[in-house]
Formats: structure tokens, sequence, C-alpha cells
């Protein structure tokens, strides 16, 4: 018992946090998608290819903050395990919803 | 004894995490749920616009892209705000947090402003399922940014004040853990709201 406590707080306790110029690339890097993303606002792009790729885009963006930013990467994976709980359990609920409501089909 | 409070980051738990920033991601996922319903709600209501606008005839994505990115950059100043708290650098830690504030005030500024071009192009807030949803969304998120100003503000009083030392790190870490959750709520409504393409009238 004590071995598993002692085995998180190490985790815990050992974050390797990135470099200020680390952040900066992160940070660079989440400008230059968002730039594509607006971009794809100017340019006539199909639905069926631009909806999936806003969507990859989006999502990437948000794992990638969490990730650096929020330091789930560096961090005990139990806080990894309550966010994404949140994350999935409000994910389904609602595509459910949105299922109800005749979304998908009629938008 | 007050100390070692100071110091203690929370390792001597039960878990061996701390409380404090366990406390923060429960609440973070408890935010899910809130800001899934809402949005949720928008799109269940964004093709009812009535008489009124309709969303693809009244966004203003080069503005809101400009919000956007301002509210990408303050996570990085947060982040930094943090990692210079954490070497012990109270100065650039004073000045990442003011600037971390400036950009979230320019943002909630962007707001107001889209807000009220909003209602004189004839949408408030009852004209239609989907106006009540969008202000009831975006409303919501603005709140979240300006009650993070505020505790961004608190930190840099208790800076000035002294107590914000490098022991206290943990503090900073958590109002950023608020700080960057607002940021990718923003990413999910940018897109979701804003950038799919929206029904016009």
């Amino acid at each position: 018992m004590s071995t598993a406590t002692e085995n998180v707080a190490t985790h815990d306790t050992e974050h390797d946090h990135p470099t200020d110029a680390r952040y900066i690339r992160v940070a660079i890097i989440l400008g230059v998608v968002t730039a594509l993303e607006v971009a794809t606002y100017f340019f006539n792009i199909p639905g069926a290819v631009l909806i999936p790729a806003l969507l990859a885009m989006m999502v990437f963006k948000f794992f990638y903050v969490a990730a650096w930013f929020m330091h789930l990467r560096f961090d005990s994976p139990m806080f990894t395990k309550f966010f994404v709980t949140g994350l999935v359990l409000a994910t389904a609920v609602y595509c459910i919803t949105l299922t109800v409501f005749e979304f998908w089909t009629k938008g | 004894m007050a100390e070692a409070t100071a110091v203690d980051h929370g390792h001597g738990t039960g878990t061996g995490l701390s409380n404090n920033k366990l406390l923060m991601w429960v609440f973070l996922g408890s935010e899910c749920m809130l800001f899934g319903g809402l949005i949720s709600t928008y799109l269940i209501y964004r093709s009812r616009f009535a008489e009124g606008p309709a969303p693809g005839d009244i966004f203003d994505i080069p503005f809101t892209s400009v919000s956007s990115f301002v509210l990408l950059m303050s996570s990085l100043t947060m982040v930094l705000a943090l990692s210079a708290l954490q070497r012990g650098d109270i100065r650039n830690n004073r000045v990442w947090l003011l600037a971390t504030a400036l950009l979230g005030s320019l943002f909630i500024g962007g707001q107001v402003y889209e807000f009220t071009t909003f209602v004189r192009e004839g949408l408030g807030y009852t004209t239609s399922p989907f106006s009540s949803a969008f202000f009831t969304l975006t409303g919501f998120h603005g709140v979240h940014v300006s009650l993070g100003i505020v505790m961004l503000v608190s930190l840099l009083i208790s800076s000035f004040r002294g107590t914000l030392t490098r022991e206290r790190s943990e503090t900073v870490e958590i109002v950023g853990l608020y700080w960057h959750f607002v940021d990718v709520v923003w990413i999910f409504i940018f897109t979701v709201i804003y950038l799919v393409p929206s029904p016009t009238s």
C-alpha cells in the first residue's frame, strides 16, 4: 500500500518541466494550427473535407494545450484520469442527446 | 508549522498527490459536463433563428480569430508566469501574470464589442432559440474568463504583498490549470460554433 502511494508521490514530484523556449515553441505550433483553421474560412472547401479537418485540428490543439501547458504530460496519470473521465462522460452524454434531437440527420 | 504548510504541496496526503490540485482537476472534469451541455444546446438550436439574423449571416470570423489568438497566447504567458515563479524569479512572474490578465481583458473587451454589435444588428438574447443558446454559451465562457482575471489580479496582489513565493508556486499552477481550461474550451467553441459552416437565412 505504502509502495503504491510512494510510486504516485514520486511520479508527482519528479516533474521534468520544459524550458521557456520549449513553451514558446509549443505556442508557435498552436498559432500555426490556428492560422490553418482560420485559413479554411477563406477557401471554398467541401464540407466533407472541411469539417473533419477542422475537428482534427481542434482535437490536436485541445490535447496539445492539456499535455504541455496543463502539464498532463509530466504530472501524475491520476490527474489525466479525472479529466478524461469528465471529458468522455460529457462527450458520450451529449452525443446521445444530439442523437435524440436528430441533430446528425436534420442539423 | 505555518512554514511546513506553505512548502507542502500535499505529498503527505493519502494519494500522494496535492489535494488542491486533485480538486481542481475534478472540478475541471465536471466543467466538461457544463460546457458540453451548453455546446449541445447551441448545436440543437443553431438552425432555429426564426425571423432574426442567422449565425452564418452575423458571425465575424476574422475578428473572432484575433480574439482566439489573444486567448491562446494568454496560455503561453500563464505558463511562463508559473515557470518564472518555480525558478524563484518574482519579477518575471509578475510581468507574465500581468500580461495574462491584460490578454484576458482584451479577449473580454472583444466579446463585449461582439455582443454589442450583434444587439445593434437585431440579435438580442430573446430574439430566437439560436440567439439565447449562443449568448448563454459564450456568456458563460466570458464569465469564466472574467473570474480567471480576478484570480490573476489576486495573485498579483499577493505577489506585491510578498506572500507569493517560490514555495507557494502550486497556487499559480492551480490558477493556471483553470486558465488553460478556459482556453481549451474556447478552442472547442471557436471551431464548432464559428468555423464549422453555420446556417444562413
